[in-house]
C-alpha cells in the first residue's frame, strides 16, 4: 500500500478560521506566572505550612494542569489563537516584551507540562517523604515547571531566552539537590555548562534573526518568512543552524548528550519531569515554534539535512549504550535521548506534527517509565538493576505500569509510541521521496533498527528488573497510594494518548497543532502507511523476542547473560563512545590545566601587579598627604586657633573678678561712652 | 511750663544713684540706690509726659509700671539679702564674690 501524504504549499492565512479563545486565552499569562509566585511563596512560609510547601507546589501545577486541558478541549472544538504582548522596555528600535502565546503548539505543551507535571509532583510528596530539603526541593521544581512555562508562551524570542536559561537554572539546583556527594556537584555543572555551551548558539540565532528582521517577535519572523525577505534570506542558514545548536543543547542531541545521562543524580521525580514534560522537550519545541523558517527552500532548508543526519546519530548511537547500563535510570536516559533523536529526524524530515506527536505520547509513557523505577529505586535502594530482580510479585503495580510504560516506548500496538513512532516512519520515507533523498532513505532503515534497539534494550530492564530472582538486600514492598495512583493516571495516558492522531480515522492532534496563524507546510499522513506501521510493529516485536530469549531466566543466568560480549563493541558501549573522556582530554584537561594555569598565572603576576601597584601608588601619597598637608598644614591652622583662644582666654579671666559694682561700673562706663560717640558722631 | 527744672533734678538724683550703686559696701543701701534711679527716670517719664501733653497720658502710665517693676524687685532684692545676710552674717558685697574666675 502506497503511503499517501500531502505537502500544504508554504503560504500565510490569516487567523480568521481560529477563535481567539475568549477570556481564557486572555489570561494565559496566568499560566507561567501562578507557579512562579507560588515558589515564591513556597521558599518563604512553605516551611510554616502543614505540608511543608507540596500543597502550593500542587495547587500551581493542578491549576497549570486544568487551564492547559481547558484550553486543549476549546483548541480540538475549533482552533484558538490568541497572541499578546506587554512591552517592559525599549533599546534602540528593538522592543523587549512579555508576551504569551495561545496557540495549537504552545496550548499541546501547556497540557503535557500540566498534566505530566501533576502526576509527577503527586508522586513526590510520596518518594520525598523524609528528604532533608524538602520545601527547598518543591520550590526549585515549581520553578523548573514555572520556567518551562515561561519558555512556551513566549511570544518573542527574547521571553524565550528567559525562559530557556531559567529552566538550566533550575534543572542546576534539582541535579544538585544531593549535593553533598561531590559527583552530584560535578554533574549539576556538567549539565549547565553543556547546555550554556550550546546556549551561545541560540543567543546568536536570535540576535542574527531579530537585527535582521527588526523585531524578535516569532510572528514577524515567521511573516517574514512567508513575505520572501530577501535579507533574513541570507542570513538563514547560519541563523537556523545557530539555533539549532541551542537546540540541541537543552534537547541534548549529539555531541551536546553528555549531560542528560548524569542529570540522573537528580532525584527521580527530577528526572521524570526533566525527561518527559520540561527541558529537554525545549528543543523540539522551538524547531517547531520556527518550523516554518526550516521548511521554506529559501531559508534554512539546507539544516534540516544536519538536524535528520544528528537526530538520526542520537536515536541509534545512544539507544546502543542503554543496552549496556545497569543503572535503571541510566536506560531509561539514554533512552530519552534515543526517543530526543526521533523528534529531531522527524523535525528534520519536514515533518512538524510527527515530531511534536511523539513528544506529547513520550512524554506520558517516560514520565510514566522514570515514576516507575523510581518506585523501584525507593523498595530496594540501590540504581543498580542487578540489585534488582523478581520484583513482579511484591510490586505488581509498579510492575504493571512499567510494563505498560516499555511497551508503549518500544511501539507496541495499540499503544501510544506506536502511533507516534509509525507517523514519524512515515514521515521520514515520505520526506525520501520528496527531497530527502538518499540520506533521508538512509535515515530510514536507522531509524527502523533504532525501533529494534528500543525494544531490545526495554525488554531487557524489564527482564532484569521485575523477573528472575531477587538480587538485592533491602525488603521491596509496593510504594505508597500517593506514588502508584500517578503511575497508574499516566500508565492510562500511555495507552489511549496514541489515539488523538490515527491517519484517516481521527486526526485530531494535527488539527490543535495546526491552530496557528500559519501553515505550517508539513508533511504528515492522511492514512496510515500500513507497509511501514507493519515492519515497525515485527521490528519491535523482534526486539522484545530477543531481550526475552537472552534474560528471561533465573538470577545466575541474567548476572551472566548480562555481560553478553560484542567483541570491540561492547567496551566501546561500556565508556559511551569514549565521547566524556573525548571531552574530558580535549576540553576539561586543557582548560583545568594550561589555560587555568594561565589565568592563574595572568591573575598573580599582571591583574594583582596592577592592582598592587595601585595600592602602593595610593599608599605614597596618603603619606605623603599625611604628613605634609594634615600634619603641616591643618593640624597648625587648628592648634595656632586652639593656642590664640587660650591665651586670650588667659589674659581676660582675670577680668571676672566676682564683684558685681566692678561690673555695674564697667555698664555705666560703657554707657557713657556710647552717649559720649553718641554725641560726638551725629 | 519749664521743663529744664525736673530733668536736672532726674539727672542729680540719678547721679546719686549710681554713686550709691558703686560705692556703697553695703548691700540693703545698694538696692536703695537702684530706687535712686528709677525714681530719676519716674520724674523724666513725668516731665516728658507732662511737657509734650500727651492725650494718651503714656509717660504717667510708663511710670506706675517702672513703680511697680521697682517694687517687686526690692522685694526679691532683700529676700536675696536676707538669705545671704542669714549664712554668712554680713550684707557687704565686696564679699560676695562667688562669680569669680
Amino acid at each position: 500500500m502506497s503511503p499517501t501524504l500531502a505537502l500544504f504549499a508554504l503560504q500565510a492565512h490569516e487567523p480568521g478560521h481560529l477563535s481567539d479563545g475568549g477570556v481564557l486565552a486572555e489570561f494565559a499569562w496566568l499560566i507561567p506566572l501562578v507557579p512562579l509566585v507560588l515558589m515564591v511563596a513556597i521558599v518563604f512560609v512553605g516551611k510554616r505550612l502543614p505540608y511543608k510547601g507540596w500543597e502550593l507546589a500542587e495547587a500551581a501545577m493542578l491549576f497549570v494542569a486544568v487551564y492547559g486541558v481547558t484550553l486543549l478541549i476549546m483548541n480540538a472544538s475549533g482552533g484558538i489563537y490568541h497572541e499578546g504582548s506587554v512591552e517592559i522596555a525599549r533599546i534602540g528600535a528593538y522592543t523587549i516584551e512579555w508576551g504569551w502565546v495561545v496557540d495549537g503548539l504552545s496550548i499541546m505543551m501547556y497540557s503535557v507540562v500540566g498534566v505530566v507535571g501533576l502526576a509527577v509532583f503527586t508522586y513526590s510528596k510520596g518518594y520525598m517523604k523524609g528528604d532533608v530539603r524538602y520545601t527547598w526541593f518543591f520550590a526549585a521544581f515549581t520553578l523548573f515547571a514555572g520556567a518551562m512555562l515561561v519558555l512556551v508562551s513566549a511570544a518573542n524570542m527574547i521571553q524565550l531566552l528567559v525562559g530557556w536559561e531559567l529552566v538550566g537554572l533550575a534543572s542546576y539546583l534539582l541535579i544538585g539537590h544531593y549535593w553533598e556527594d561531590h559527583s552530584n556537584n560535578a554533574a549539576a555543572i556538567k549539565a549547565f555548562f553543556t547546555n550554556k555551551i550550546a546556549d551561545v548558539g541560540l543567543v546568536i540565532g536570535i540576535i542574527i534573526i531579530g537585527v535582521t528582521v527588526g523585531s524578535f517577535r516569532f510572528n514577524d519572523v515567521l511573516t517574514a518568512v512567508f513575505d520572501g525577505d530577501s535579507a533574513l534570506a541570507q542570513v538563514a542558514f547560519w541563523a537556523g543552524l545557530a539555533l539549532f545548536i541551542g537546540a540541541m543543547g537543552k534537547s541534548a542531541q549529539f555531541p551536546f548528550h553528555v549531560w542528560l545521562p548524569d542529570a540522573m543524580a537528580g532525584p527521580t521525580p527530577v528526572s521524570s519531569l526533566m525527561h518527559a514534560a520540561t527541558m529537554v522537550t525545549a528543543g523540539v519545541y522551538l524547531l517547531g515554534r520556527m518550523f516554518p523558517f526550516y521548511q521554506s527552500d529559501v531559508f534554512a532548508a539546507d539544516v534540516k539535512t544536519i538536524i535528520i543526519v544528528i537526530g538520526a546519530i542520537t536515536l541509534f548511537a545512544m539507544g546502543l549504550i542503554a543496552l549496556v547500563q545497569d543503572d535503571i535510570k541510566k536506560v531509561l536516559a539514554y533512552s530519552t535521548l534515543s526517543q530526543l533523536g526521533y523528534m529531531t529526524v522527524a523535525m528534520g524530515a519536514g515533518a512538524y506534527t510527527a515530531g511534536l506527536f511523539h513528544l506529547f505520547t513520550h512524554a506520558f509513557f517516560k514520565g510514566l517509565l522514570f515514576l516507575a523505577a523510581g518506585s523501584v529505586i525507593h523498595a530496594v535502594h540501590s540504581n543498580n538493576m542487578s540489585d534488582m530482580g523478581g520484583l513482579r510479585k511484591p510490586m505488581p503495580w509498579t510492575y504493571k505500569t512499567f510494563l505498560v510504560g516499555s511497551l508503549a516506548l518500544a511501539g507496541i500496538f495499540p499503544l501510544a509510541g506506536f502511533w507516534s513512532k509509525d507517523e514519524i516512519l512515515a514521515s521520514i520515507s515520505y520526506d525520501a521521496g520528496h527531497g530527502g533523498g538518499t540520506i533521508a532513505s538512509v535515515v530510514l532503515w536507522i531509524a527502523i533498527a533504532g525501533a529494534f534497539v528500543t525494544a531490545f534494550y526495554m525488554a531487557r530492564a524489564v527482564y532484569l528488573t521485575f523477573f528472575g530472582e531477587y538480587k538485592g538486600h533491602a525488603h521491596p514492598h509496593e510504594s505508597p497510594k500517593i506514588m502508584t495512583y500517578p503511575l497508574i493516571g499516566l500508565a492510562a495516558l500511555s495507552i489511549v494518548a496514541g489515539f488523538v492522531n490515527v491517519p484517516g480515522v481521527y486526526t485530531g492532534f494535527t488539527e490543535w497543532l495546526a491552530a496557528r496563524p500559519f501553515s505550517m507546510g508539513d508533511h504528515h499522513a492522511e492514512s496510515i502507511n500500513f507497509a511501514l506501521a507493519a515492519i515497525g510493529l515485527l521490528v519491535a516485536l523482534a526486539g522484545i523476542a530477543a531481550g526475552t530469549r537472552l534474560w528471561r531466566k533465573d538470577a545466575a543466568t541474567q548476572a551472566e547473560r548480562d555481560r553478553f560480549r560484542i567483541p570491540v563493541l561492547y567496551p566501546v558501549l561500556e565508556h559511551k563512545y569514549y565521547i566524556d573522556d573525548l571531552y574530558r582530554v580535549a576540553l576539561v584537561d586543557p582548560i583545568r590545566g594550561p589555560v587555568a594555569r594561565f589565568v592563574n598565572w595572568t591573575n598573580t603576576y599582571v591583574i594583582d601587579a596592577v592592582v598592587n601597584a595601585f595600592g602602593g601608588l595610593s599608599m605614597v601619597l596618603a603619606k605623603g598627604v599625611y604628613r605634609g598637608v594634615d600634619q603641616r598644614g591643618i593640624d597648625l591652622a587648628i592648634n595656632a586657633v586652639a593656642g590664640a583662644t587660650g591665651e586670650a582666654g588667659e589674659a581676660l579671666r582675670h577680668t571676672t573678678t566676682g564683684r558685681v559694682q566692678q561690673y555695674a561700673g564697667a555698664l555705666f562706663a560703657g554707657a557713657v561712652l556710647l552717649v559720649l560717640g553718641l554725641l560726638i558722631f551725629t | 511750663m519749664l521743663v529744664t527744672q525736673f530733668l536736672i533734678l532726674g539727672a542729680l538724683l540719678f547721679s546719686i544713684g549710681i554713686y550709691g550703686v558703686l560705692v556703697r559696701r553695703n548691700a540693703v543701701l545698694v538696692l536703695l540706690s537702684i530706687e535712686l534711679m528709677l525714681a530719676a527716670v519716674n520724674i523724666n517719664l513725668v516731665a516728658f509726659g507732662a511737657f509734650l501733653q500727651d492725650t494718651m497720658l503714656g509717660g504717667q502710665a510708663f511710670a506706675l509700671f517702672v513703680i511697680t517693676i521697682a517694687a517687686a524687685e526690692v522685694g526679691i532684692g532683700l529676700a536675696i539679702v536676707v538669705l545671704i545676710f542669714r549664712n554668712r552674717s554680713s550684707a557687704n558685697v565686696d564679699e560676695l564674690d562667688l562669680m569669680r574666675w
